[in-house]
Formats: C-alpha cells, sequence, structure tokens
C-alpha cells in the first residue's frame, strides 16, 4: 500500500472543506462570530460607495468648468455707504480687466468675457425671465454645449452688432411652441431678436462652490449687441426700490494655455486686478484647484474611512480570536486525539488557522454583499449617486483573510502547543 | 531514592530483532522541589507478534510507560528502540511521524472525534499520511467491514453503542496498518459481555501478526495476553 504524501494544495483544500464542516455544525456560533467582519467590511464598501459617487459627481462638474480655464466672477461688494442713498452701485469686471488680461498675463491664451442681464423676453402672448449673455463666440468653445439647430454666434455677429440670439433649448421650448424655431423673432427688452441657434440646457447650479457659467434658461447675444441695448446699467426693482447696479463685465473666462500654467496665471490675475481695484468686487476661481481640493478632500475623506474600517475589522477579528479560542478549549480532545493519531504542530496549526480564514473571509465576502447592496438601495430611495470602486472590494476580501490569519494565528498555536498526554486526558 | 538495580533476570535487552526495546528508561517529573521518578530505570523488550499486558497499581508507573511506549513523551533517559530505530531523541514532528507510521492507539473512553462519521473518523490517519480522498474511504470501508460495522459508515459516534465505538477505534488504529497497538483499559467503559469482544478482537489482530500492549489493572483482562509485566514503584517487578 503506498503511503505517498500528496501535494500541499490538495491538502490544503481537504482542510477547507473540514473548516467549513466543523464551522456549519455551529450555524449560528459561526454566522455570529463572522457579523463582526459582515458589517465592517460592509459599511465601508457602502459609505466608499456612497463617498466616491458624490465627490465623483462634484469632481465632474468641476471638470466641466474645464480645468484650463479661470473664472472671474464679478461680486457687489457689502452695501457701502456712498451708495446708500444714490442706489447706484458700480462694482465688477471692466472691459479694462479684460483687454489687460488677454495682454499683459502670461500663459493666457484667450479671454471670454460675458454681460449678464436679466430681461424680460415675448414671443406673441408668452413671457419668460429669461438670463441674456453678452458674450463673444469663444464662449461656444469654452462651455461646450451640444448644438441642437442653426449655428452658434459668429465673428460677424459681433462686428455688426446684430440682433441675433442663441436660445438654450430650455429657453427655446417655453418661448417657441412651433416646430420651426429658427428665425423667428424674439422680443428681449425692447428690441428683436432673431434665433440662429438652439443648443442644449445643462442643470447649470454651482460646482465645488462656483457658479457654472451657463444656466437652464439662458439667451446668447453678441457682446457688442449688448453693450449698444441695454448699456451697462442693470436696473434691479425690488420690494418698491429700484436698484441700480453699473457692471461692465459680470464674468470672464480666461482660458490658459496649458494645465501646469493654470496657477501662475491665476496668481498673475489676482495681482494684478488686486492693483486695479480698491476693493474686492470680483472673485477668482479655479476650477482646477478645486478639483485638487476636492481629490484632496476624498483622500481625506478615505483616510477617515480606512481608519474606521481598520477599528471595525480589528473589532471584527477579536471576535472571531475570541470564539476561536473558545473552540480550542472545547476541541482540546479532538486535538489530542489528532496529535496521539500523528498529527504535526503545523498541521493543527494549519487547521485551525484555516478554519479561521474561512470563517473571516466568508464573513468577508456577505460583507461585500451588504456593502454593494445598500448603495443601490441608498441611490434608489434617496437619489444619491453611488459609485463602488473595485479597490474596496478587492482590498476589503484581502483584509478579510488578513483578519483570518492575524487573529487565527494565537489559537491555532494555543491548539498546536497542547500536550498531546494532557489533551487526551481532558474533560 | 536511589534508583534500584534490581532488574528481573530474563528481561535483558537481548533479543536485537524486537520490535518495542527500552534500555534502562528513565522518566523523572519535577513536583515543586521534590523530584518524582515514575520509571526509575526500566528495560524491557517486546518480540515483534506478541501479546502483552502492562499491570500495575495507580502509581506503579504504567501511565508514565505508556506515554512513552506511545511516543507521547520522551525518556529523561535511557534508550527507547522502536522498530529499530531510536526515538528517545526525536523531536516532535519526528515523534508524530514515528506514530503515524508505526503505531495505533486504542483508548479506555473511546476517543473518537464526535463531529465526525464513522467513515471519517477511521479516515483520520490516512488523511495525515496524505491518502486520496477515494482510496482512504475504501480502506475505510474495509476497516470498518473486518470489525463488523460495515453499515454503520455513516452514522457518528453517538449514534452507536460503547462496543462498537471501541471496535471503530480500533479499526482507526488499525488504519495506518501500524506494527504495534497500544490499548490503554480497552475494555475499561465496557460491560464484561462486550469487553470479551473487544478483547477477542485484538487476540485476531494479534493472531495476525499484530503486537499489541495493552494496559490494565484487571487480571482476566491481563489474562488475555500471553506475557503480563508488573509494574510497581517505577520498576519492572515480575514477568510471567
Amino acid at each position: 500500500m503506498a503511503l505517498l504524501p500528496q501535494v500541499n494544495l490538495n491538502r490544503t483544500l481537504r482542510l477547507v472543506k473540514l473548516g467549513v464542516k466543523t464551522l456549519l455544525l455551529h450555524k449560528l456560533r459561526s454566522l455570529l462570530t463572522m457579523l463582526g467582519v459582515v458589517f465592517g467590511v460592509g459599511s465601508v464598501i457602502a459609505m466608499l460607495a456612497v463617498g466616491t459617487g458624490a465627490s465623483r459627481e462634484a469632481q465632474e462638474q468641476i471638470r466641466r468648468l474645464g480645468s484650463q480655464n479661470i473664472i472671474i466672477h464679478s461680486v457687489q461688494p457689502q452695501q457701502d455707504q456712498t451708495t446708500e442713498r444714490v442706489r447706484m452701485s458700480i462694482y465688477g469686471l471692466t472691459y479694462d480687466d479684460d483687454a489687460r488680461i488677454r495682454e499683459t498675463i502670461p500663459f493666457v491664451s484667450r479671454t471670454v468675457p460675458a454681460k449678464l442681464i436679466p430681461q424680460e423676453a415675448r414671443v406673441g402672448g408668452r413671457q419668460m425671465e429669461l438670463r441674456v449673455v453678452g458674450t463673444t463666440p469663444g464662449w461656444f468653445e469654452l462651455v461646450e454645449r451640444e448644438l441642437l439647430a442653426g449655428r452658434r454666434l459668429q465673428e460677424s455677429d459681433m462686428v455688426r452688432s446684430a440682433n441675433v440670439t442663441v436660445l438654450t433649448e430650455r429657453s427655446a421650448r417655453r418661448l417657441l411652441a412651433t416646430e420651426q424655431v429658427l428665425g423667428e423673432s424674439v422680443r428681449i427688452g425692447s428690441n428683436y431678436y432673431q434665433v440662429v441657434g438652439i443648443i442644449r440646457s445643462e442643470t447649470g447650479g454651482t460646482a465645488g462652490g462656483v457658479q457654472t457659467p451657463d444656466q437652464e434658461v439662458d439667451a446668447y447675444i453678441p457682446i457688442t449687441t449688448a453693450r449698444e441695448r441695454f448699456g451697462d446699467i442693470v436696473v434691479r426693482r425690488r420690494e418698491g426700490s429700484t436698484e441700480r447696479s453699473l457692471v461692465e463685465l459680470h464674468q470672464l473666462v480666461v482660458e490658459v494655455d496649458a494645465i501646469e500654467n493654470v496657477q501662475a496665471a491665476a496668481t498673475a490675475i489676482e495681482h494684478m486686478l488686486r492693483r486695479f481695484h480698491s476693493r474686492e468686487d470680483y472673485r477668482v476661481s479655479v476650477p482646477l484647484a478645486l478639483l485638487r481640493q476636492a481629490e484632496a478632500t476624498q483622500r481625506t475623506f478615505n483616510i477617515v474611512l480606512g481608519s474606521i474600517a481598520g477599528i471595525s475589522l480589528l473589532v471584527g477579528g477579536i471576535g472571531i480570536m475570541n470564539i476561536m479560542l473558545a473552540s480550542v478549549t472545547e476541541r482540546t480532545r479532538e486535538i489530542g486525539i489528532r496529535r496521539a493519531i500523528g498529527a504535526k504542530r503545523s498541521q493543527i496549526v494549519g487547521q485551525f488557522l484555516i478554519e479561521t480564514i474561512v470563517l473571516s473571509s466568508t464573513g468577508g465576502l456577505i460583507g461585500i454583499a451588504v456593502g454593494v447592496t445598500i448603495p443601490q438601495v441608498i441611490e434608489y430611495f434617496a437619489g444619491m449617486p453611488t459609485v463602488v470602486p473595485l479597490y474596496a472590494v478587492v482590498l476589503s476580501l484581502g483584509i478579510s483573510v488578513a483578519v483570518g490569519v492575524i487573529f487565527g494565528i494565537y489559537p491555532a498555536m494555543r491548539a498546536a502547543k497542547l500536550d498531546p498526554i494532557v489533551a487526551l486526558r481532558y474533560d | 531514592m536511589p534508583p534500584s538495580p534490581a532488574t528481573p533476570p530474563g528481561t535483558a535487552p537481548a533479543a536485537t530483532a524486537a520490535i518495542v526495546r527500552l534500555e534502562d528508561v528513565r522518566k523523572t517529573y519535577r513536583m515543586g522541589s521534590e523530584e518524582v521518578h515514575a520509571l526509575a530505570g526500566v528495560s524491557v523488550a517486546f518480540e515483534p507478534g506478541s501479546f502483552w499486558a502492562i499491570m500495575g497499581p495507580s502509581g506503579s508507573g504504567k501511565s508514565t510507560m505508556l506515554n512513552l511506549l506511545g511516543c507521547l513523551d520522551r525518556p529523561t533517559s535511557g534508550r527507547y528502540i522502536l522498530a529499530g530505530e531510536d526515538v528517545s531523541r526525536m523531536d516532535d514532528d519526528a515523534l508524530s511521524g514515528i506514530r503515524l507510521t508505526y503505531l495505533g492507539f486504542v483508548f479506555q473512553s473511546f476517543n473518537l472525534i464526535a463531529q465526525l462519521t464513522v467513515r471519517e473518523n477511521i479516515e483520520l490517519p490516512l488523511f495525515y499520511l496524505g491518502w486520496e480522498p477515494h482510496d482512504s474511504a475504501r480502506r475505510a470501508a474495509e476497516l470498518a467491514h473486518r470489525v463488523e460495522l460495515g453499515a454503520r459508515l455513516g452514522h457518528r459516534p453517538a449514534e452507536l453503542s460503547g462496543g462498537q465505538q471501541q471496535r471503530v477505534a480500533i479499526a482507526r488504529a488499525l488504519a495506518n496498518d501500524p506494527q504495534v497497538i497500544l490499548a490503554d483499559e480497552p475494555t475499561g467503559n465496557l460491560d464484561s459481555a462486550t469487553g470479551k469482544t473487544i478483547m477477542e478482537l485484538l487476540r485476531d489482530l494479534n493472531r495476525q501478526g499484530k503486537t499489541i500492549i495493552i494496559v490494565t489493572h484487571e487480571p482476566e483482562i491481563a489474562s488475555w495476553a500471553d506475557h503480563r509485566l508488573h509494574m510497581k514503584d517505577g520498576l519492572v517487578d515480575r514477568i510471567d
């Protein structure tokens, strides 16, 4: 009879089977024991999924602002004494600022100025409040939106100060019911504008604290036309009082030639603006910096999550170790029998270690299932975007196995160190 | 207490062909400040295929003797030669290998693993020998058949009577085809009728060539053996 020793893998596989069988003998106990790891892994994956989903959305929004862009907004300073009576405030970016940035700041490849004028638009009986954006053709290159019909603004429109407008889809839908919208005339303020194009509207809103350049209900007209028709004074009537403000440019989008020069250009712009503005009536936003900041925030978030994961898995591991130590005591006789028959110490270690690893990695697998399900539920009920990162799943499984090894080694050693003579007599 | 040189004549380690040979084996335990000589110089030799009973009152050293013979313990001094190998200075791993290769154990309380079936209990030594599951299952079935438990392979120990459990234990002790079977009070937990069937089984195995060593304090059980070794105060008192 050949008593050939088999390959190690084969034996390990049989130990895994033995471990599974032993654990199935005490189903409830095994389940309760692995619960720590289940919740540890499950909550970590779920939290990471929600966190990654949220931050990826924020990062996507910031990226849409353009990572090579610097966005400067005019900001109305806190109501100052001088304008209190006059009810006219003068602030913000000027045409000169635009020219200076374009011509003197290094790395700047182009600037797109914009005047933002809230106006009422009418077509026949329909009317709506929209935002007139007086800008240059460059706008459509920096703020990329799908052209649905017609054309965008052109250089020739600028030169002629033409009464033409490009509407966002939402504006067009609310004003023009007809199929054929191109060529229709829209009255904005006191003038008529010919609709030459329709572009896709984006939800707009803010990204990382920066107002997106475009909004859902915009009407784009050449900036030259805007200057001529509306001037630089914006009149806002509210609560019985009239508020006038003189703002030359509301927004300036500066495109930098390369990503690595964005920060330098931004610094130079801030420097320059500080010199020419007595008050801080502008705000410089750098999407790239915001992106970096968002990424850093996520890293911090991940580190915090990682620590929580570490603690919960530590607790789970201690739970497993506790049960395994109890199991070793309970099975002292079995260990004695196996040793008397001829099992080496290392084989006893292997048996108990593999049993612990089976326990912890089963917990890990269940935890992954839980952790992948919870974000789906959150997404379904709370409408939050979630992304389960693959690395989190792989890492969790690896950590569960590691927990088994780390917290299994001591009970397994205890089992192997038992004196077979004593173990055989144990009751 | 000086060790007594009184080794009874006729037990001198003469036969080199002996399967089990102890040469002036001593085992000393330290109990607090006191040294206890559990074995105080034992020299015996058992021929292959012999049937021995080790007897003696409790404290005579027979348990220590069994542990040493079973390679579960090492002598403090002296030599133990099992199947031609000096095992008295082997390390734990090597001793495990010796137990796995040469020895089979039968215990008073059967010592089956409760959560394993009859077949799995019998297969245990084969598992550590690295047998293929298919081969070891076949051998376990053969052995179960041999101890007339062929129909109980799927049962767990708790579902069997004491006599049946002890027969499973004997089948397990036979699985690795050992040269020596060590039985520690094999009938101690059984009624006399069942005990008799167990002793018959052991005697049959002896007739098939196995060396059998039982430890007992019951003269009726010892009478099954061909030789009786009486121990007293850690020494061989007499052999008959």
